[in-house]
């Protein structure tokens, strides 16, 4: 690396050790943990999700221009899980299996799966002998029963494996007698305690005997890392065969009796109310329906703005469609019903945060109304010679976090009871919400935590569960609410519309300077993080001069390379619940990583380097510098590629991992332009590797399977998915509207590498590969066609490429020719390229 | 209200529902097969995919009313006795794959993929890189990668 004249004074950014790899391994003392043996019937016992001695006080580094570096976003979320935890609990049962009940949400992440494994490793038990639920709505654990931040793995690994340790530790005792060894002689394996003469006795037949009479303190020790047998090694899903064979059991497969199919009628704009409804009776006696009910839809009870809609259930979800359609609803306004794309971009632009870096140009002096995050270094320029500065901004559109599974609750409000199931990742806070909606005390809700059908953050939002409830209320029977497609789309949550501007300065082959000022419209982290953020902020060097989404980007947020003077800045428009809003598999990396990367090789190509090298050089964490590596030579960057195909790379540390990937885009014509009636075909991703460290990884497999979903993402930001705006609603009504990656657009190769251990903890990895995926492709096509697009996604603006649907009545009818139409529905267009 | 009586995995059924009812909710809400899901309702996402005589359809955009007495439908729990195992070859190819995230869309998935195969065999072919990129189920856990592979494999089992 070429020699560098600094004239900024800036704080230390030494490549920050991995809180999880300080300490080797095999080096470490064995410390001793502390749990609870339970009396129970059979062996139980108990640990505090606290358990975890690296959550010891630890005082925070002192502020640095990126604090994400040194304390992040899952730092946030352990931190705050752990003064109020209660107990989570393992079981052995009499036919020797083992159970957990985790208070974590399962929407494909592989949480249960990891759990099994943790616990299989400890005991000496099958995987496929440990079975993990998902635990109702336990108010006792506080913050710490939510799924979300990819904090899940982090959080439960050491408390888990101490519980599991601790079961261990009794089988063997109870063992001992009956085998006629010392315990310490003991060995557990395929769920068998075995002795140095090689008799055995199954976990079976020590369930009981272990059992605890009276409820203690325990403690015990951990297997070391360099023992680990099942930790690290491929483990399939602990529902695989459940999932292919249909008996995997969702939320609207529940068997609930009575609790018969509810649709919304919803209003035409983005938060509407019923004014009135002016055919009920007639509805109410269409074939199949039971209800007809107005109800409220205020997503935040107490705390925001209102709106409303009318319930409908009916015998079939199919009925339920059509009375939808047949009420005569009139409706008042919205709540944004004069905003399109265009009254948007405006204002983000208006509030563009002021810049702080100095400048050779005249200042850029949009009013912004907040202080930048990071410090402004001033004095950055002094001394520099000739100083050259590129600066753009790039726009992202709307984006929908919308699972398969659409937002489903079950509620049955009967008797001054509420029973509920729905799929959530905060169900303390639905059951919050509920119990205030209901008038009722938590006490008197029941929140059971269905497997969810896919996630991303829509399900850290109650919306669902309150409608069925309110409606359960209302008509005094059991529902099973689901909303329709159209309604995930308009009423669903999004992630907002924003604008991300750089600016770089370089002098000769030294870059001097990088600020990037990030303009959104507010995201809603009320629900998620909201409390939990006030909770710490008293240890935060940064929180208090900041809103709460400036917390929760500072806490994401980072630039992995040496760039000079580093400043961030973000802003943001209209109150929290102005829009429905949220986060999309990732908080803010789809948008701020990509409007980076670019710059980045923009840098590059100024300055006349690789981007490959240009990164290398300028990688600041061993780890990142490691995979970059890897997927250079994996990925064979560099090789001849034909005109219009291009590779480009990005890295990306977040949530205790780092993750490189490499992407070849093909924009040539004879790919761009293939033709599949309906689909956003365009330019193509070829080809990826990902190298992926997360510190430990517990299930290689599960991880891969992360990284897939996350580029698979990353290639719908880029190309093909977005909400238009227009006049106070989206415009996009089902899927095929909405163009998340379809089989045609996702790449016919992907290798994902999973790295060694590099250290002895694991990572979080569900939204890892979202912002560096994106970021690839933006830069891989960039490349190709040799030129930077700086509009997200590329179409967006050029067409909508699918016929509007109607928003009176709000659902479109089912069609009637399935029976012929297949595969291609009747209402596909031509394919769209949105590179053309 | 009309009865309708038609066969479902191997089973004849009678249901009295209206004659507009899309099959897929008198599979789901009244027959209780919740293999078949709902994604869009509108004959776009194909999570319903199930087969009607051995080939696939959607069962969301097919007014009951129109399923004859002698139809025989299939869903993915009536998928194994087609093949007369346990697990059709396709699910064991999913299984070996570990393909689902969620699996929320897996059964259609895996009915499509089961038609497509027993399309291009019967015509003499096998299944292509272009045949998979025309199925059109959605996926937003982004499991593609694994169905490419997972049909390939199930595809010379079959
Ligand atoms: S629900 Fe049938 S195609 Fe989407
Ligand atoms: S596995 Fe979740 S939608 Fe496909």
């Amino acid at each position: 690396m070429p020699a560098k004249h600094r004239t900024a004074p800036r704080p230390s950014r030494r490549p920050v050790a991995n809180k999880s790899s300080a300490g080797a391994p095999g080096g470490m003392q064995r410390r001793r943990f502390l749990g609870y043996l339970i009396a129970a019937p059979t062996l139980a016992v108990g640990v505090k999700l606290t358990a975890d001695g690296v959550l010891e006080a630890q005082a925070l580094p002192s502020p640095t221009p990126e604090v994400s570096e040194v304390y992040d976003l899952s730092d946030l979320l352990l931190d705050s899980t752990r003064p109020t935890a209660n107990l989570i609990t393992i079981v052995v049962n009499e036919d020797g299996t083992v159970s957990f009940s985790i208070p974590r949400a399962e929407s494909g992440q592989g949480i249960t799966t990891t759990a099994a494994m943790l616990i299989a490793e400890e005991m000496g038990i099958d995987v496929s002998d440990v079975n993990v639920t998902l635990a109702d709505a336990r108010p006792e654990l506080l913050f710490n029963q939510q799924t979300q931040g990819s904090a899940s793995v982090i959080s439960i690994y050491t408390p888990v494996r101490v519980a599991a340790a601790l079961a261990r530790g009794q089988l063997v005792e109870a063992a001992a007698t009956i085998l006629g060894d010392e315990a310490e002689n003991l060995r557990t394996t395929g769920g068998r305690v075995l002795s140095t003469a090689g008799s055995s006795v199954p976990f079976a037949e020590l369930a009981a005997a272990a059992a605890n009479s009276v409820t203690r303190e325990a403690i015990t020790e951990l297997k070391p890392v360099d023992e680990f047998e099942v930790i690290g090694t491929p483990q399939r899903r602990d529902d695989v065969l459940a999932a292919v064979t249909g008996r995997k059991k969702y939320t609207m497969d529940l068997d609930v009796p009575e609790a018969l199919p509810t649709m919304i009628a919803r209003p035409p704009t983005i938060k509407g109310t019923v004014e009135s409804v002016d055919n009920l009776a007639e509805v109410k006696g269409m074939p199949g329906v039971t209800d007809v009910v107005e109800i409220s839809t205020d997503a935040e009870p107490g705390r925001g703005t209102t709106s409303s809609a009318v319930a409908v259930r009916a015998r079939t979800f199919g009925q339920c469609i059509d009375a939808v359609n047949a009420l005569d609803i009139t409706w008042g306004g919205g709540n944004v019903d004069d905003e399109s794309d265009a009254t948007i971009l405006e204002q983000l632009r208006a509030a563009d945060a002021p810049a702080n870096l100095p400048s050779p140009g005249p200042l850029d002096e949009a009013g912004g109304v907040l202080p930048l995050v990071t410090e402004p270094a001033t004095g950055a320029l002094d001394g520099v010679g000739a100083v050259e500065t590129i600066d753009q901004e790039f726009v992202f559109y709307w984006r929908s976090n919308a699972a398969m599974e659409p937002n489903v609750a079950i509620a049955d409000v009967r008797d001054g009871e509420a029973e509920i199931w729905t799929p959530s990742q905060i169900p303390i806070v639905t059951q919050s919400q509920i119990a205030q909606v209901l008038g009722m005390t938590p006490g008197q809700v029941t929140v059971h935590v269905p497997r969810g059908g896919g996630a991303f953050g829509r399900r850290l939002f109650s919306d669902v569960a309150l409608d069925a409830a309110r409606v359960s209320q209302e008509i005094g029977k059991p529902v099973r609410l689901m909303w329709h497609r159209a309604d995930e789309c308009r009423a669903g949550r999004v992630h907002p519309m924003c604008i991300s501007r750089v600016r770089a300065s370089f002098s000769g082959s030294e870059v001097v300077s990088f600020e990037q000022r990030h303009t959104s419209v507010a995201t809603d982290y009320t629900e998620s993080f909201g409390d939990m953020i006030t909770s710490q902020a008293a240890k935060l060097p940064f929180a208090n001069e900041l809103t709460l989404s400036q917390t929760v980007f500072l806490l994401t947020a980072s630039v992995p390379y040496d760039l000079g003077a580093i400043a961030l800045g973000y802003n943001e428009i209209f109150d929290f619940d102005r829009f429905a809003t949220g986060s999309v598999r990732n908080l803010n990396n789809q948008d701020f990583r990509p409007a980076q990367e670019l710059m980045v090789d923009q840098l590059a190509a100024r300055i006349g380097e690789d981007p490959m090298e240009f990164r290398l050089e300028r990688v600041e964490d061993e780890r990142a510098k490691a995979c970059l590596e890897t997927v250079r030579d994996e990925g064979d960057w560099g090789r001849d590629l034909p005109e219009g195909v291009a590779q480009g790379v990005v890295v990306h540390n977040e949530y205790k991992g780092s993750v490189a990937v490499l992407v070849e885009v093909d924009t040539r014509t004879a790919t761009a332009e293939r033709e599949i009636a309906g689909a956003t075909t365009g330019p193509r991703v070829t080809k990826v590797t990902v190298a992926v460290d997360v510190g430990l990884p517990i299930n290689p497999l599960g991880l891969k399977a992360q990284m897939e979903g996350g580029v698979m993402t990353g290639i719908a930001h880029v190309f093909t998915g977005s909400l238009h705006l227009r006049d106070g609603n989206f415009l996009e009504g089902s899927w095929d509207d909405y163009r998340y990656t379809r089989h045609w657009n996702a790449p016919p190769e992907i290798d994902v590498i999973v790295m060694p251990p590099s250290g002895d903890r694991p990572g979080g990895a569900g939204e890892l590969a979202v912002g560096a995926a994106t970021a690839a492709v933006a830069c891989a096509y960039a490349r190709a066609v040799g030129e930077m697009p700086t509009s997200f996604p590329i179409g967006h603006t050029k067409d909508v490429p699918f016929e509007v649907k109607p928003v009176v009545p709000p659902l479109p009818p089912s069609p009637v020719d399935g029976l012929t139409a297949y595969p291609t529905p009747s209402a596909a267009g031509p394919a769209f390229n949105p590179a053309s | 209200m009309p009865p309708h009586t038609f066969k479902v995995n191997g089973r004849p059924v009678t249901v009295e529902v209206e004659d507009d009812v899309r099959l897929l909710w008198v599979l789901r809400d009244l027959l209780k097969i919740n293999g078949p899901k709902y994604g869009c309702g509108i004959n776009v996402c194909k999570a319903c995919t199930s087969h009607i005589n051995g080939r696939a359809f959607n069962p969301c955009s097919v007014p009951v009313g129109q399923i004859r007495p002698t139809d025989e439908i299939t869903t993915i729990e009536g998928l194994p006795d087609t093949v007369g195992a346990d697990l059709h070859p396709m699910q064991e190819a999913w299984i070996d794959r570990d393909v689902p995230q969620c699996g929320y869309c897996q059964p259609g998935q895996i009915m499509a993929a089961v038609d497509l195969v027993k399309k291009v065999q019967a015509e003499g072919g096998s299944v292509t890189d272009d045949d998979i990129d025309e199925i059109r189920n959605m996926c937003a856990c982004g499991t593609y990668a694994r169905i490419r592979e997972a049909i390939k494999q199930g595809a010379e089992n079959m």
